[in-house]
């Protein structure tokens, strides 16, 4: 909410997780947060929150939507997003700063990246582990589905730079639509010089450059 | 009537948890241990008869409890 209305300067307001009818967005975001204490599996019961029916009909209708992190896991577990995220394969939590690397700058929230740069941000998750099966990833692969890997600081794909064992090092994928996205790690805490990096505000402006460039302009 | 349900992950999916679990039992001396899987155990108790108890806790199992992408789930009755 800060990065969006302070950094950004975008309209935005919460959405309560009771509500039925979300009106005229442009973007629906699902941060962080550990919804219903990962209670069963993380993101499963926020999965049958109200406001997800709604989620659903905004995402199958062309709006964009973002999980970020547990908003990932509840993609996932929505059927948003194929594949699953598990326990990190150290079983340990890991909460620092990660490079990543863009593999298709043609969707609305890569858009605005610079090529070939490596994004500094920071994830902070214990079950960030990315599973799907073998043809599953074969399809993410053949679609440019697969929008970020975890790199080293130099950009390359290593094992070491795999934070929690996602398989093919996947931070984060989008849908066959390319309307639908989720990744690990928080661009929202990579948006200002005071936290470290601002490689986070990328992604959304790409989001808000696509959306600007869309006709009808949207409200 | 008692819905007695295990979850446990599926074979190819990494196990973490059950990994760390095998290397403490192996560095207490537990011999022979092949594997350790760590899943999930959940008694639901619910009225009905059984075939139509069945068919709710299987969906119940599909839709919420277990996730069939990386879960196996199996239940009895009691």
């Amino acid at each position: 909410m800060h990065v969006i209305k302070t950094v950004l300067g975008q309209n935005c307001r919460y959405i309560w997780h009771a509500e039925k009818d979300v009106g005229n967005l442009d973007v629906i975001i699902l941060p962080g947060g550990f919804s219903y204490g990962d209670y069963l599996r993380t993101g499963a019961i926020a999965r049958f929150s109200p406001v997800m029916q709604e989620v659903i009909r905004f995402a199958d209708n062309g709006g964009l939507v973002i999980g970020i992190c547990n908003g990932f896991q509840i993609l996932c577990e929505a059927g948003l997003l194929p594949g699953a995220l598990v326990r990190n394969r150290s079983v340990q939590f890991r909460c620092e700063h990660v490079f990543l690397k863009t593999l298709n700058y043609n969707t609305p929230f890569t858009c605005k990246i610079p090529k070939h740069k490596p994004l500094r941000i920071p994830i902070a998750h214990g079950e960030g582990c990315y599973y799907a099966d073998q043809q599953t990833i074969e399809n993410l692969k053949m679609n440019g589905q697969i929008l970020w890997q975890y790199v080293d600081c130099s950009g390359q794909l290593t094992e070491a730079a795999n934070p929690n064992g996602s398989l093919e090092n996947i931070a984060g994928i989008c849908n066959k639509s390319k309307n639908v996205v989720g990744l690990m790690p928080h661009p929202e805490r990579a948006s200002e010089e005071i936290l470290g990096s601002t490689d986070g505000r990328y992604i959304f402006e790409s989001i808000i450059a696509w959306i600007g460039s869309r006709q009808p302009a949207a409200v | 009537m008692k819905a007695k349900i295990v979850i446990i992950p599926k074979k190819a999916v990494v196990d973490p948890q059950g990994k760390t679990v095998q290397r403490a039992l192996e560095h207490m001396g537990f011999k022979g241990i092949k594997a350790v899987h760590v899943g999930k155990y959940l008694e639901i108790d619910i009225d009905g008869d059984e075939q139509n108890v069945r068919t709710q806790i299987d969906d119940a199992c599909k839709k919420l409890l277990s996730n069939p992408v990386i879960e196996d789930y199996w239940f009895e009755l009691k």
